[in-house]
């Protein structure tokens, strides 16, 4: 199965060319993009990991080692296409259109941090594993029953495909070839349990056979891989030709949460040798040194920049006006149906309010 | 000045057929969705002639996978459609609880009103028919407890037709519950056309002043049957028809028991967190000091609902109605 579904990677952990098919496309330009929104979402996550150390959010879920899966494939999704992340997935939802700001109000506990910019098809965060493939499929399928050539993307790990809905999303998008592609981020571990825990198949990729769907298999540090092969699979469905199955082989260096300690179900050390060797911001480090595309001053710059920026977002999240308890009550139904109303007149006399 | 309005005689299924018909004339974004509703109609043909007419791209045969279904119709809902999504058996909904619980019930919720999902679910329901296990589940206390979902039941064509209409018109997520009973238990003049009933209210069935009854579905036979026997031995029944689960009508439940003092409590599903308890607290909150006796609850058991041989033991009987209307007018 690996070598019917082999990794496939555009720059190896050096930096230098795999596969040059692209090579024309692979600018200076585009490059120093993608490699500005990876260091933003590291900076961001490097932050929230802080914050929530300090106690000014709440339990934060880190995603750094992931950045060149989330970004590559969020940065070739356009206008008024659909974005469906779990709670790790905040790299692609920031690169899609979610401001700094909305982002970090969701892990304050905030409800605005659920609710995207005007005009961004972007749904919150999905708890329940799994559970989004299914909207996806549907959106997409709406995308299609209307006739527009907008396409879905929706973001899983690698234990949400032992979940029943993963299968239900998956021929559900084939049975009715919606434009849907299903991107999931194998960071070999749900939670503490090893993918050898949790399915006995050499790849994710495979899965997509069942289902007489594409499957790619990639190095999802290689943010190269993962945008151009991602674009691919979003060409394809906005085509009509149905939806893929993307396996972006990658790794959390971090903990699950920050409610978790990894150190108790894996060697840490594999994290810090990871940094060294396969690391997604490195990798492109390196190859834009090879290529001379690199520029110390201009590094230096853009770190200072993003991380004023990423301090602005901060001090908007933590300046912004405190949610009123009215926002409990009033967003359930369209209109409160009278235990709704009964029960807040209650609760803002027990207040005084009232 | 009156004016004509045509009708037909329809049985409630033929009336949920005709009420889903109507939406989608009207309605280009309304598509119909489910195991066996193209092509056959739907098992109980719910759905008959509606691929004829609209075709596959809005009456749709799902793969057989109820979470799927629901699963993909929230994506449709929140993009435009506004799927009719039939779970073959209520019985059957437990794989899609999931996608009901944490997300059709609470989108609108989580986004401050950003994303919403107007869906209906349609679920046939209830004993009494001799279907095989499972399939005569009366679980909507599940839903009635889940926040963001409205529960009605009609138990007649008429209101099913107008019902099914309000449903397919609110915004938000409506379980339509169908009681499988009355699908062909009576014909009813039905008007042609889009008509509404409103979500959220109740009907009395029948005016009486010495006790409330209160039922929904299948259950409204039984207790008319009742309220017939009980008027024979001089006790006179303010019969509801509760038609909406959640929300509850308040008003018409304590204006009836504020006039009656007395209540009985109708329901098919186990009586241990029913719908009779959140009545009954519904009447305490309202009309503690008019009760001239405690309230009588007649309902399914705390008990799976037994295979066919036994459903007649479980299901509340008229007798049983009867012997709770005489305990509390003798209290």
């Amino acid at each position: 199965m690996e070598k019917l579904f082999p990794k496939m990677q555009i720059i190896n952990e050096n930096g230098e060319w795999n596969d040059e098919t692209y090579r024309g496309e692979i600018t200076e330009e585009l490059t120093k993009e993608l490699y500005t929104k990876m260091l933003r979402s590291r900076l961001f996550d490097r932050k929230g990991v802080n914050l929530q150390r300090q106690g000014r959010i709440g339990t934060y879920v880190p995603f750094e080692g992931q950045e060149a899966s989330q970004i590559g494939s969020a940065m070739v999704m356009g206008e008024g296409d659909w974005m469906f992340p779990t709670y790790r997935d905040h790299a692609a939802t920031m690169t899609f259109g979610h401001s700094l700001k909305t982002l970090f109000l969701y892990w304050k506990g905030r409800q605005e941090g659920c609710i995207p910019p005007e005009g961004k098809n972007i749904f919150p965060p999905a708890v329940p594993i799994a559970s989004q493939l299914l909207h996806a499929t549907g959106a997409a399928w709406a995308e299609k029953l209307k006739g527009t050539d907008r396409a879905s993307i929706v973001y899983f790990g690698d234990g949400a495909t032992s979940e029943g809905d993963f299968h239900e999303g998956l021929n559900f998008a084939s049975v009715f070839n919606a434009p849907v592609v299903f991107f999931n981020q194998n960071n070999g571990f749900a939670i503490s349990v090893p993918i050898e825990k949790q399915m006995k198949s050499k790849t994710i990729a495979q899965k997509a056979v069942a289902y007489e769907m594409e499957g790619v298999r990639l190095d999802g540090n290689d943010v190269f891989a993962v945008y151009f092969h991602t674009r691919t699979a979003v060409e394809r469905a906005r085509k009509g030709e149905g939806p893929t199955l993307i396996e972006a082989v990658t790794w959390r260096y971090g903990a699950h949460t920050t409610a978790d300690d990894p150190s108790k179900y894996r060697n840490q050390e594999e994290s810090v040798n990871r940094r060294e060797t396969t690391d997604p911001i490195l990798r492109l480090e390196r190859f834009m040194k090879n290529e001379n595309m690199w520029d110390e001053k201009w590094a230096l710059d853009l770190q200072e920049s993003l991380t004023l920026e990423i301090e602005a977002a901060v001090k908007e999240m933590e300046e912004a006006q405190a949610p009123h308890y009215n926002d409990v009550f009033d967003h359930v139904f369209a209109e409160n149906p009278w235990p709704i109303e009964s029960q807040k007149e209650a609760y803002a006399h027990s207040r005084g309010d009232r | 000045m009156t004016t004509l309005v045509d009708t037909k005689k329809l049985t409630m299924v033929q009336a949920v057929t005709d009420g889903m018909r109507v939406m989608m004339k009207e309605h280009e974004n309304v598509i119909v969705l489910g195991e066996d509703v193209g092509q056959n109609g739907g098992v109980f043909r719910a759905t008959d002639g509606l691929v004829a007419e609209f075709g596959e791209k809005r009456v749709i045969d799902t793969p057989l996978a109820e979470s799927g279904i629901i699963g993909t119709s929230i994506g449709l809902a929140m993009n435009g459609f506004k799927p009719i999504a039939e779970m073959q058996f209520l019985g059957f909904i437990y794989p899609a609880f999931n996608q009901i619980m944490t997300h059709a019930s609470r989108i609108r919720a989580r986004t401050l009103g950003h994303f919403t999902v107007p869906m209906v679910i349609r679920a046939p329901f209830g004993a009494g028919v001799r279907a095989p296990e499972i399939h005569s589940d009366s679980v909507e206390a599940l839903f009635t407890g889940m926040p963001g979902m409205k529960v009605v039941v009609p138990s007649n064509p008429y209101d099913a037709k107008g019902m099914l209409v309000s449903a397919i018109e609110d915004p938000d997520p409506v379980l339509f519950l169908e009681p499988m009973r009355c699908y062909r238990s009576t014909k009813m003049d039905v008007p042609e056309g889009k008509y509404n009933v409103p979500l959220g209210k109740a009907a009395r069935l029948q005016e009486g002043s010495d006790v409330t009854i209160f039922a929904y579905g299948a259950m409204i036979e039984v207790v008319m049957k009742a309220a017939k026997t009980a008027e024979e031995k001089g006790i006179k029944c303010d019969v509801i028809d509760l038609r909406s689960l959640y929300p509850l009508d308040r008003e018409m439940i304590a204006e009836s028991v504020q006039k009656t003092g007395r209540a009985v409590i109708v329901h098919e599903a186990p009586g241990t967190g029913g719908l009779g308890e959140t009545i009954m607290s519904l009447i305490n909150d309202t009309s503690f000091l008019y009760m001239k006796a405690p309230i009588e609850r007649v309902t399914g058991f705390d008990t799976p609902v037994p295979m066919f041989a036994l459903e007649d033991h479980y299901l509340p009987s008229a007798d049983r109605v009867v012997q709770a209307i005489e305990k509390v007018t003798q209290f």
